[in-house]
């Protein structure tokens, strides 16, 4: 145990190296730009989104699972809290509104992978498409303004409190609740028990349906918070919310040291892999190159990222 | 033989009523959207030409609308189609998928419609299908996206990216050296950086802004969504301390930039929009952000490539011109909307 512990610390190591060396490179390109509190706050603006959505995907594939559908839930949520009719009743309903809409469908596809026994890869690409398909019905496919009355939920991003933009605050809670029910919860346990070895779980007691279908629920309500994050970012709902952040968060996971075959993965790790993503983006902008080089860079970073941790495991066992 | 026949002419009913369908269901989420201006645009004419002439029956396939201004070329064609009597409007099911709108065609050929307008998910790999409208004798009205072959169509309809870039470039530009400003910081946020178009308009804009002795300090693509835009313009901002002027290439995307813009709490420059929504319009209108004008690519062309379709298919010219017959080629000028014409433009913006 002990072993495994020093691993996973190691493995951190790595990351926060990574991290300081982007942050180096960061500071002698673009020295006048780079070190500004502002820029920091606004890479930590950037991550959120994505940030809250990779909190849920860390649990799901800790829980040998995949979620394909995050992005799509996410922008389904936005759409379903932007129509006229949702937001004729506040900003409370709305974000209550776009967290619902993402549980539910979380929990609906979690029913069909643990109580109809499908592959989550199958059930979450089909949510994926189905989710996309909804969102552009509902909003006919334009993009939906929060209206006035409802800048509330704007203000999340634009009221600070000590220099961070209040929606930092809520990717900061969800982290922080998020490590909490991994590590200090019987859930926490049983995630890592079921995802390690289903049948073992199932044999100690554990109700491994239930569990699973929880797990994808809780990836759901993620992206409904998620949602809530983007609409206050970019004072909309759009079916176009949120493509290929699927991607992004399953990219950050893995290069966080979880594992996709489950069983074993923090939250910090993944946190610590989408900053190092996240900060590339900003380094790439701030140095005016284009996108398709970025592209690249995380390209590379993952299959690195991966390599490194596959020799660091080999090397101690 | 009979039996094909009859089972195209079933797939065409359907995607007839296929597309009735979604179009009311998608009017239902409308109840209280009476604020929002006119959805669609449809110009009536003064001349005999609108009249009503021989039948038309006339086929129409576009992309599906994952954006507002492919969402509004679909609502303007057919509301000018509705304008007249004798025009049968037959839309096929929009779709994003090259193969979908071949079939969709091939459907509307067998069809034996009179005309077609056709807006290409791709020009290049749906120009097999048009040329074999135009060999069955139908005329193809190609709207914006160019077929590469003169054969395949009759008409081309489309706006300038080009001269976009131009407009935007000339706006920029002029006010800057008005102001007198030395070495401006002159920001670029495109669509999709890959494809043509957005490559035209920068081009456009490079050149333009070189008559003043200016250039792009940087530029980044956003896709085209809002959420991509305020990423961008998100990290922009932080690059560059001070900002004299932004173009951004669209107004769809513009609601991110501008909420982005909004976000940092920046000030110090002006942004010049393109496309033209109503959003932007109003934005301008208002006066109250850093959104002083836009540049047009307009999809009320979608309303006048319905107009000349009908015009073709009953061997008519276009009343303002001495010949008998319409052009082979429109090109709609990108037009500057500012604080002070933003009135004449409103009706004709599009909801994002």
């Amino acid at each position: 145990m002990t072993l495994l512990v020093r691993v996973r610390e190691a493995r951190h190591l790595g990351l926060v190296v990574a991290l300081l060396l982007l942050a180096a490179v960061g500071l002698i390109t673009s020295p006048d730009t780079f070190g500004t509190s502002s820029n920091l706050v606004s890479i930590l603006a950037l991550a959120s989104t994505i940030g809250v959505i990779t909190v849920g995907m860390t649990f799901v594939i800790i829980g040998g699972g995949i979620d394909l559908s995050v992005g799509a839930v996410m922008a389904l949520a936005s759409v379903w809290a932007t129509t006229l009719a949702t937001q004729s009743y506040g900003p409370v309903v709305m974000a209550v509104c776009a967290v619902l809409v993402g549980t539910g469908a979380g929990l609906v596809g979690g029913f069909l992978i643990s109580y109809g026994r499908m592959v989550p890869f199958i059930v979450t690409l089909a949510m994926l498409v189905a989710a996309r398909g909804l969102a552009q019905r509902m909003s006919d496919r334009k993009t939906q303004l929060i209206q006035p009355e409802n800048s509330a939920i704007v203000e999340l991003s634009t009221t600070r409190v000590l220099g961070l933009p209040l929606l930092v605050y809520i990717f900061a809670l969800v982290v922080v609740v998020g490590w909490l029910v991994l590590n200090r919860t019987t859930f926490g346990r049983r995630t890592y028990a079921v995802g390690g070895n289903p049948e073992a779980a199932r044999l100690a007691g554990i109700d491994v349906r239930r569990h699973t279908m929880m797990l994808y629920a809780l990836s759901g309500l993620c992206c409904g918070i998620a949602a809530i994050i983007i609409m206050a970012r970019t004072t909309t709902g759009s079916s176009t919310h949120g493509d290929l952040y699927e991607l992004d968060a399953i990219a950050a996971v893995i290069i966080g040291g979880t594992l996709l075959t489950g069983g074993r993965g923090t939250i910090i790790g993944s946190i610590l892999g989408l900053l190092i993503f996240t900060l590339i983006t900003n380094l790439f902008i701030l140095n005016g190159l284009n996108t398709s080089d970025q592209l690249i860079a995380k390209g590379l970073i993952i299959v690195i990222a991966v390599l490194l941790q596959r020799r660091g495991l080999e090397s101690r066992t | 033989m009979n039996r094909s026949v009859g089972r195209r002419g079933f797939l065409v009913s359907g995607a007839v009523v296929g597309a009735g369908t979604l179009l009311t269901a998608c009017t239902s989420n409308e109840p209280e959207a009476a604020a929002a201006p006119t959805q669609q645009t449809a110009a009536v004419g003064g001349t005999d030409n609108d009249q009503p002439g021989t039948r038309v029956v006339m086929g129409f396939s576009a992309p599906a609308a994952d954006h507002g201004w492919i969402a509004a070329i679909a609502k303007n064609a057919e509301a000018q189609a509705k304008q007249y009597a004798d025009v049968e409007f037959k839309p096929v099911e929009p779709t994003n998928d090259i193969n979908q709108q071949i079939s969709a065609v091939e459907t509307l050929i067998q069809a034996k419609v009179d005309v077609l307008v056709l807006l290409p998910n791709d020009g290049e790999q749906l120009n097999q299908v048009a040329r074999k409208a135009m060999d069955a004798g139908i005329p193809v009205v190609n709207l914006d996206r160019v077929f590469p072959d003169k054969l395949s169509y009759r008409t081309w309809v489309g706006g300038d990216n080009y001269g976009m870039g131009v407009a935007a470039g000339h706006y920029i530009g002029k006010k800057l050296k008005d102001k007198g400003v030395a070495d401006p910081v002159i920001l670029e946020i495109q669509g999709i950086a890959t494809l043509p178009l957005t490559q035209d308009r920068s081009k456009g804009f490079a050149d333009a802004l070189k008559s003043y002795g200016f250039s792009v300090t940087a530029q980044q693509d956003a896709k085209f969504t809002v959420e991509s835009g305020t990423q961008v313009a998100g990290n922009l901002l932080q690059a560059h301390k001070k900002i004299d002027a932004i173009w951004n290439h669209d107004d769809d995307q513009g609601i991110g930039v501008l909420a982005a813009i909004k976000e940092a709490g920046r000030d110090e420059f002006f942004m010049v929009g393109g496309a033209g929504s109503a959003n932007a319009m109003r934005d301008i209108q208002s006066g109250s952000g850093v959104l002083e004008a836009t540049v047009t690519y307009s999809p009320t062309m979608a309303s006048s490539a319905v107009k000349l379709a009908r015009l073709i298919a009953q061997g008519k010219g276009m009343s303002d011109l001495v010949e008998n017959q319409v052009p082979q080629s429109i090109t709609l000028a990108s037009e500057t909307v500012t604080k002070e014409n933003v009135q004449a433009y409103l009706p004709l913006g599009f909801e994002s």
